[in-house]
């Protein structure tokens, strides 16, 4: 990226009404660890410098150590927010690599709860975006979701956040006992809330001012510079992996994808919300759809994918996020 | 920077913008929330408290939860489950369990054998990421994660549990109120 021009002579410092604020790498308002050099004129953010790095942790060099098995929970921590997606890339990698057949009860099960890591990985960005521009409530009623989301899968996969959620060839157990009945809960009550948070925010004045016209991607700019997911259907480009190459039980079930208009920060708000409403009619659809039967394929007790180099990728809550084995 | 064409307000938009419409919108949902707070305080109606009184209530986790490690005994013998077949420090992606075996000399139909027992166990709960591949590698269902989740201790060394506390289960203070 460019680099921010900073003012140095005694001219340019005392009549320029600029300056350069460093912000992070250790900032309490940035999620993660990101250092950005900014320049502000007031309170407008004029240009600005993103430092990227700081979450280096070397999982390449990890899983180079590792058998196929052991690296699914590293996947978890790539994004934590979104483990139960990071993990079934890995997965579906390695099924594709060693071409498993999957049983359709695994597929769907793992649609459910791969949408349901969606909708609470999108209720935190709602929040902390929310409390970051000034609207506390929204937090706590967000989290309040999120809470139930993760009693789910607490209960499937015996973790909350880092969940390893899923093994090479399937699942490591069926669906507890009243998965359908806390998955249905779920899904009944959580339109209101979504409307909700719409009644609180999407008119607000304060969220509008803040919102509406700040942050504009145009599309070319969005594909130019690589964005996938929300941030760029937001800028009006329809792409979703879900659609265009299916994988696990995505070609069964019937959803919408919502692009926005302007690429602003209030239709990326627009957006997030509206794919939280299909994500809850995905989960619907495959609960109802949900075959009964075994969740583990035929798997070798060594798992050892023939050598050759693979990419596979899938929708993450955050945009497409691909397995590459070299 | 590219800007954004905001369609200019109607009439019936001004006015309502005017009276403040949108902001009270919020208000009254807000304030729905804090009658409710008062009336319905275990959250039946949705409308309630959701917070957790821990210390004081201990939340009942999931049975599938991953928590402290734990070696199974046989209930009626108490002799430990574990064969020392390692199986599960292989499986381990942080190689954070160390299975010790001894040969211990036994008589099988007058002739004397050499069998493997568990000698020690050691188990660094400070590397362990909680993935559960220990348990599901365990051919007889010895070493278990419970849903045991107090786990903090004093000194760095109180992380790492010898077969002793994995058997036993270690101590913790609890709060009292």
């Amino acid at each position: 990226m460019h680099q921010v021009e900073i003012a140095t002579t005694r001219e340019t410092l005392l009549d320029s009404p600029e300056m350069v604020l460093n912000m992070g790498p250790q900032h309490p308002s940035t999620h993660g660890v990101l250092r950005v050099v900014l320049r502000l004129d007031g309170e407008t953010v004029i240009d600005l410098d993103c430092d990227i790095g700081y979450l280096h942790r070397g999982m390449e060099k990890i899983a180079e150590n590792r058998q196929y098995p052991m690296i699914a929970p590293y996947w978890d921590r790539l994004d934590y927010i979104a483990a139960v997606s990071n993990g079934l890339v890995w997965v579906e990698t390695v099924e594709q690599m060693m071409r498993l057949e999957v049983p359709p009860r695994a597929h769907y099960i793992r649609t459910i709860l791969t949408e349901l890591n969606r909708i609470s990985s999108h209720l935190l960005w709602l929040a902390t975006h929310a409390l970051d521009i000034g609207a506390v409530t929204i937090l706590l009623w967000a989290l309040r979701e999120r809470e139930e989301v993760l009693k789910i899968f607490e209960r499937q996969f015996g973790a909350r956040l880092t969940c390893h959620a899923w093994r090479i060839g399937g699942m490591p157990s069926d669906a507890y006992e009243g998965f359908s009945a806390d998955v249905n809960r779920f899904v009944n009550n959580f339109p209101k809330r979504i409307d909700e948070y719409e009644t609180v925010l999407s008119e607000n004045r304060i969220w509008l001012g803040r919102t509406v016209g700040i942050g504009v991607i145009s599309a070319e700019d969005a594909v130019a510079i690589g964005l996938s997911g929300p941030a760029l259907r937001g800028s009006g480009v329809a792409w979703d992996i879900r659609k265009a190459r299916p994988y696990a039980a995505y070609a069964d079930v019937d959803f919408d994808v919502p692009v926005g208009e302007n690429g602003d920060t209030y239709d990326r708000y627009l957006v997030r919300l509206e794919e939280m409403r299909q994500s809850r009619r995905i989960v619907q659809q495959a609960l109802e759809k949900m075959p009964d039967g075994p969740v583990n394929a035929k798997t070798p007790k060594i798992i050892k994918p023939p050598p050759g180099e693979y990419y596979h990728s899938i929708e993450g809550p955050k945009g497409e996020i691909g397995g590459r084995h070299a | 920077m590219p800007l954004v064409n905001v369609p200019k307000p109607t009439f019936s938009q001004k006015l309502k913008r005017f009276f403040l419409v949108d902001l009270m919108k919020g208000l009254g949902l807000t304030l729905k929330y804090n009658l409710g707070a008062i009336t319905d305080r275990d959250a039946v109606a949705g409308h309630g408290i959701y917070t957790e009184q821990y210390p004081k209530v201990r939340p009942d986790v999931a049975p599938r939860f991953h928590g402290a490690p734990r070696l199974n005994m046989d209930p009626e013998t108490h002799d430990t489950l574990c064969i020392a077949c390692n199986l599960c420090a292989l499986a381990c992606p942080e190689d954070c369990i160390d299975v010790i075996a001894m040969d211990i000399e036994i008589t099988v139909a007058g002739k004397p054998r050499k069998k493997k027992v568990l000698d020690e166990f050691i188990f660094d709960t400070s590397r362990c990421m909680f993935c559960a591949l220990c348990q599901e590698a365990c051919p007889t269902a010895c070493l278990e994660l419970t849903q045991d989740f107090e786990l903090a201790t004093y000194s760095r060394a109180g992380f790492v549990w010898n077969r002793e506390m994995l058997e036993q289960g270690r101590e913790t203070v609890k709060y009292e109120s």
